[in-house]
This record gives C-alpha cells, sequence and structure tokens, in this order.
C-alpha cells in the first residue's frame, strides 16, 4: 500500500516536473519568436525609417544621428519639388502615375480573357500557354531594349509617352495574367454552372456572375500591375525624355544645387513621397496582395 | 507537388462548364473539348498578340541586329565602318574580348572600353546572383519559419514585410547610397571608415545587401505560402512519435516545402541574372560592379548592333539556367503555377 502511493507521488511529482519543463520549453520558444520578430521588424524598417526621418531634417543635419530629427523641417519637400535645378520631380510623379494607369488598364483588359481561358477551360496546349506566359514575365528587360531602341529613334517615338507604355506591358501583362489565373482558379464556379443551368450562356455567366465576384482579384491584380510599372527603371532610364520622365528616373538622376554636393535631404523627401502611397496600399490590402504575390509560386 | 499535401486549394473542377458525367464518353467529351478550344483561342488570342508585339518581335529583331555590322565611327580607331552583314562577329567579339583595331582585323580590346568587359561583366553578374540568392534563401526561411508561428503581433511582422518590397528598386538605390555614404549611418554605426562605393569589395556588397534588403520579403512570402500548406496534424504525428525539432525541420519542413522554395529561388535567380536598376544606381557599374544588362546599356550609345549581340548572349545565359533548374533541379514552375487540368486523365 504505502510503497504504492509512494510510486504514485513519486511518479506526479515527476509529471509535474516534466510538464513545468515543458511549459519553460513553449516559453522559451515564444520568448526567441518575440526576440525574432523584432529583429525582422528593425531590418525590414529601419531602413525605410531612415529614408523618413531624413527627409524631415534640415539640410545642415543631413548626417545626424539622432533617432527622431532635432531640426524638423518641410524645407526639403519643397526642393523635391523645385525645378530651378533641372528636376522634374512633379511632373514626373504625373507621368508615373499616366505610364502606370493606362498599362495597368492595358493590362487588365487583354488579360483577364487569358486567365479566365487558363483557369477554366480545356484546351490542348495550355501547359505551353502557361509556360510561354510564365517565361515572359522572367523575360530580361535588356534584351528589349536594343532593338526598341533603335525602333523608336527611326520612327522618332523616343521620349513619347507610347515607347514607355508598350515595352512595360511585355512584364506587366503576363505578371497579370498569372496572378489572375490563379486567383479565379479557387473562386466559387459553380454558381457559373447554376447560371449556365438557369439558361445564361458561357458568355452572360461570365458577365453577370463571374465578374461580379472576381472584381476583388481583378482590383488586387489591378494593384500589382500598377506597382510593377510604377517601379520599373530600366527602359524608362534609356527611352524617356525629360518632359516624360517617370518619378524613378527623376530620383536617380535627382541634381542638387552644386554640382558636387548630392541634395540627399530632398532625395530622401522624394522617395518618401513617391514610396508612401504604395506602402499604404500594400499595407490596406495586404492580405490580398500576399495571396496575389505568391499565387503563381505554391497554388 | 505542394498541392497534394493537406488543405488544397479549391481546385477548379477537373473539366469546364458541364459535369463530367452528363457528357457521354467519346465523341460528346470531344466536342466539348474542342468547342472549348475554340472559346480559349478567342480568348487567349489578345494576350498573345501582344506578346508577340512587345516580346518576340523585338527578340526576332534583335537576333537579326546582332548579326549586322554596326555603321559609324569605330570608337577604337575613329575611322568610318560600314554596317553590313558581320556574321557571328559581334559574338566572337564580345566573348573573345576582342576590338577592331586600326589596321583592320581585331586585337584584345584595351583595359576600360567596354568590349573587354564581358567576362568580369559575366563574373560580377554571377557573383551577385549567387550571393544574393544564397542570403535570401537562408533570410528568407528563416522570416518564413517565423512568420509561420502563431504570436501576437504576427500580422505587424506580415505587414512590415512588404515595406520593402514596395519600396522602388531606384528609391532603395538612392536610400541605400546615403546610407552607404562616407558621413552616413552605416560608417557611424559600426565606426568604421569605409568608402563604400569607392572600391571594389566594399561597392559589391553594398549592392549585395541593398539587394538582400530589397527582395528577402519576397522570398520569404513565398516560402510561408508553402509552409502554410504543410498540414499541422503532420507536425503533431512527428512529435508524438518523439522526433526533435531538427528532425522535424530536415524530415518533414524541408521536403514539404521544396517545390515551393525551387520556385521561389527559380525566379529570385532569373531576377538577379538581369539585375540593373540596383548598381547601376548605388555604384554606378564602377569597381567591378557591372553587370551584363548595365554592360548592354552602355553598349547602346556605341552601337546597336554589338549590343544587339550582348543581349543575345544575356538572354541565352538566362535561358540556360532557367533550363538547369527546370530540367535538373526539379523546379516545376508551370506545375506549381498549377494548371488544374493535369489531374483530368
Amino acid at each position: 500500500m504505502t510503497t504504492a502511493t509512494a510510486d504514485a507521488s513519486a511518479l506526479r511529482a515527476q509529471q509535474d516536473k516534466g510538464r513545468k519543463a515543458a511549459q519553460n520549453r513553449e516559453k522559451w520558444a515564444q520568448g526567441r519568436t518575440y526576440i525574432s520578430a523584432v529583429v525582422i521588424l528593425f531590418w525590414c524598417l529601419a531602413p525605410a525609417y531612415w529614408m523618413v526621418v531624413t527627409a524631415f531634417r534640415e539640410v545642415g543635419f543631413t548626417y545626424d544621428t539622432s533617432i527622431l530629427p532635432t531640426h524638423v523641417t518641410l524645407d526639403n519637400f519643397k526642393t523635391a519639388f523645385d525645378t530651378s535645378f533641372g528636376n522634374r520631380f512633379g511632373q514626373a510623379l504625373l507621368n508615373s502615375v499616366f505610364i502606370g494607369g493606362v498599362v495597368t488598364i492595358v493590362s487588365l483588359l487583354i488579360g483577364v480573357f487569358a486567365a479566365y481561358a487558363l483557369a477554366r477551360l480545356n484546351f490542348r496546349g495550355k501547359f505551353l500557354v502557361l509556360g510561354f506566359i510564365l517565361g515572359a514575365s522572367m523575360f530580361p528587360g535588356v534584351a528589349l531594349i536594343t532593338p526598341l531602341f533603335q525602333l523608336f529613334t527611326n520612327i522618332g517615338w523616343m521620349g513619347t509617352y507610347q515607347a514607355l507604355i508598350i515595352p512595360n506591358i511585355s512584364f506587366v501583362l503576363p505578371l497579370t495574367v498569372y496572378t489572375m489565373t490563379s486567383f479565379f482558379r479557387e473562386m466559387p464556379w459553380e454558381l457559373e454552372e447554376s447560371a449556365r443551368v438557369d439558361g445564361c450562356t458561357q458568355g452572360q455567366a461570365f458577365r453577370k456572375v463571374i465578374m461580379p465576384l472576381a472584381a476583388p482579384a481583378i482590383f488586387t491584380t489591378a494593384i500589382l500591375a500598377f506597382i510593377s510599372s510604377w517601379n520599373e527603371f530600366l527602359i524608362a532610364s534609356q527611352l524617356s525624355s525629360d518632359a516624360t520622365q517617370p518619378v524613378t528616373v527623376a530620383i536617380a538622376n535627382f541634381a542638387g544645387a552644386q554640382p558636387n554636393q548630392i541634395p540627399y535631404t530632398a532625395i530622401m523627401a522624394a522617395g518618401t513621397i513617391v514610396t508612401i502611397p504604395l506602402v499604404i496600399l500594400v499595407l490596406v490590402f495586404q492580405r490580398k496582395i500576399v495571396a496575389g504575390l505568391t499565387a503563381g509560386a505554391v497554388k | 507537388m505542394a498541392t497534394e499535401l493537406g488543405p488544397t486549394p479549391v481546385k477548379a473542377p477537373a473539366s469546364g462548364g458541364t459535369p463530367v458525367h452528363h457528357a457521354p464518353k467519346g465523341v460528346g467529351e470531344d466536342n466539348r473539348i474542342a468547342s472549348q478550344g475554340r472559346w480559349a483561342a478567342w480568348l487567349l488570342a489578345p494576350t498573345i498578340v501582344a506578346l508577340a508585339v512587345v516580346i518576340v518581335y523585338p527578340i526576332i529583331s534583335a537576333i537579326v541586329m546582332s548579326f549586322q555590322k554596326d555603321a559609324g565611327l569605330d570608337p577604337a580607331t575613329g575611322l568610318f565602318t560600314a554596317g553590313g552583314p558581320a556574321g557571328i562577329q559581334n559574338y566572337v567579339n564580345w566573348l573573345a574580348q576582342q576590338c577592331s583595331a586600326p589596321s583592320g582585323g581585331t586585337v584584345a580590346c584595351p583595359p576600360g572600353t567596354l568590349g573587354g568587359q564581358f567576362w568580369s561583366a559575366t563574373a560580377t553578374t554571377f557573383f551577385f546572383t549567387v550571393v544574393t540568392v544564397a542570403f535570401e534563401t537562408v533570410l528568407g526561411f528563416w522570416m518564413a519559419m517565423i512568420m509561420a508561428r502563431t504570436f501576437r503581433g504576427r500580422s505587424l511582422v506580415r505587414a512590415a514585410v512588404l515595406v520593402p518590397w514596395a519600396i522602388p528598386t531606384a528609391v532603395t538605390a538612392k536610400l541605400w547610397f546615403f546610407i552607404f555614404a562616407f558621413e552616413g549611418i552605416a560608417n557611424k554605426l559600426f565606426n568604421t571608415t569605409i568608402l563604400w562605393t569607392g572600391s571594389e569589395w566594399p561597392a559589391k556588397w553594398a549592392v549585395v545587401i541593398a539587394d538582400v534588403w530589397k527582395t528577402t520579403p519576397f522570398m520569404a512570402l513565398l516560402i510561408l505560402a508553402g509552409l502554410q500548406m504543410i498540414p499541422a496534424e503532420v507536425y503533431e504525428a512527428a512529435k508524438v512519435d518523439g522526433t526533435t525539432a531538427w528532425q522535424r525541420f530536415r524530415l518533414i519542413t524541408l521536403p514539404l516545402v521544396k517545390p515551393a522554395l525551387m520556385v521561389a529561388i527559380l525566379f529570385r535567380t532569373l531576377d538577379a541574372l538581369r539585375m540593373f536598376d540596383l548598381p547601376y544606381i548605388l555604384t554606378g557599374g564602377a569597381n567591378n560592379t557591372t553587370t551584363l544588362s548595365i554592360l548592354v546599356i552602355n553598349q547602346i550609345r556605341q552601337g546597336f548592333n554589338s549590343a544587339a549581340a550582348l543581349s543575345t548572349i544575356t538572354f541565352i545565359i538566362i535561358f540556360l539556367v532557367a533550363f538547369i533548374f527546370v530540367r535538373f533541379l526539379g523546379a516545376n514552375v508551370v506545375e506549381q503555377s498549377g494548371a488544374s487540368g493535369k489531374g483530368k486523365k
């Protein structure tokens, strides 16, 4: 009897010990996770924060290392839009919006049909088409630039908007098609079947049932398309003129009052202006955007 | 592949509009597929035509150009050379680093000229690719493992990793240019006095660090998506069986996330091989940070046809790397991107 109770209590003690050890391990693991999370947050946000905080520093305090700006000013934002040193940042912003807008709309209008076909229809050569479109999105921009440079020079398109819009379609359209294809694949297509049972044609079912359901997918794709056009630099740096250059080129070529003095604070202000709308957009639609970004790769 | 595991995404029904069992096998099904084929052709036509105009046409004309001589003043000799067919001379010139000589024929390009930079640019491009992708894979994997855990503030971390991704590369380059300035925060933080963009290795590492910062989030998100396809029960079962955390990582996580990982690595590799914006703005290609893309851009204004040959070589290199990935390393992009028609038969 006594031995049995002793055994039982020893066992219980051991179990308690085990449980405590497990709890401790759990706490440890949780603690390590938090430390890692803080490291990730710091790594991702600190450089971006440095850009924003520098944008608010007075020029004389460009290299200040205080975490909060000690001499706060909005002058840098004024300098960013100042055209007296040959910078055309304001114009470049409008150019980027215009180019990105046209590229996005054209790519969506063309790509939505292809995405529907790839997601919904069975046909021979589907893999070939998918492979072609994926290959196109991985295509190096430099392979296009030389012939386009010559062609646009010959027909007098250098520095025009169309010379910037057309090459952008070459990488935005494939991106649009495969992002939308993977979104479309996950939609409740039974509804399309019901609509067809109720007497809709395939085209009507597409317009009346699927399009409204697809709107969020299309909107997310539009954001991704716009961002990739907005970020384009290689083609724009070669084919744009002062009047049509997008913001990426304007920032890369940003000049200061003296040629040997780099106007860091104004550049950081310009960078902040270019980035903030994007970051807000991305954070608001975070879930959808992550789904769209990773759609092609894992599903 | 990943779709075989656990909570699969809703798979589109294998066949199109009408359920299979309604259609009699044989003739009816063939008709249906044929009619879907016609539909598909119409729907795909605009995309295919657009891509043919903006991609296929430029490629073909680049290849045609690459077999032509550049007309104009020869930068090496100052003599006027006429155009005309060049055979494979443009390619030979790049690969053997030959420039045309004043006396006719070719000689080894003098150092500093574009023609003499092909192999160093290739080496630089591959250096950037291997180093950045290696760092991004390890860091991205780690970030993904953290983000896959449940803890308060997880959504904050997931949002934060999107910030570097959302910043345009041109802005990223300027930002790191400022961070790596002589009086910049990098030198102050580490108490160093390095001229980051002034000599070869600091300049290369500056590009690598900036690129890793900018693109690791993309890698992490792709890997995270792969991790989330692994059902939690697999881990629980393995825990019950008394495996260690390392064993679970090696025997469950790695093999199951491999398809997504391979695709992520492939995407990043192809992207890194065409790297342009970052070194072009950050270092201007100085100090041996000229990538193949930068070399093409620098060549354009000195001769279209020679630039076309170089861009074709670059394209072939990238194509070969992609081929090796898909063929030998099993990065099945098309299947991963999940054509639903495959499971049908």
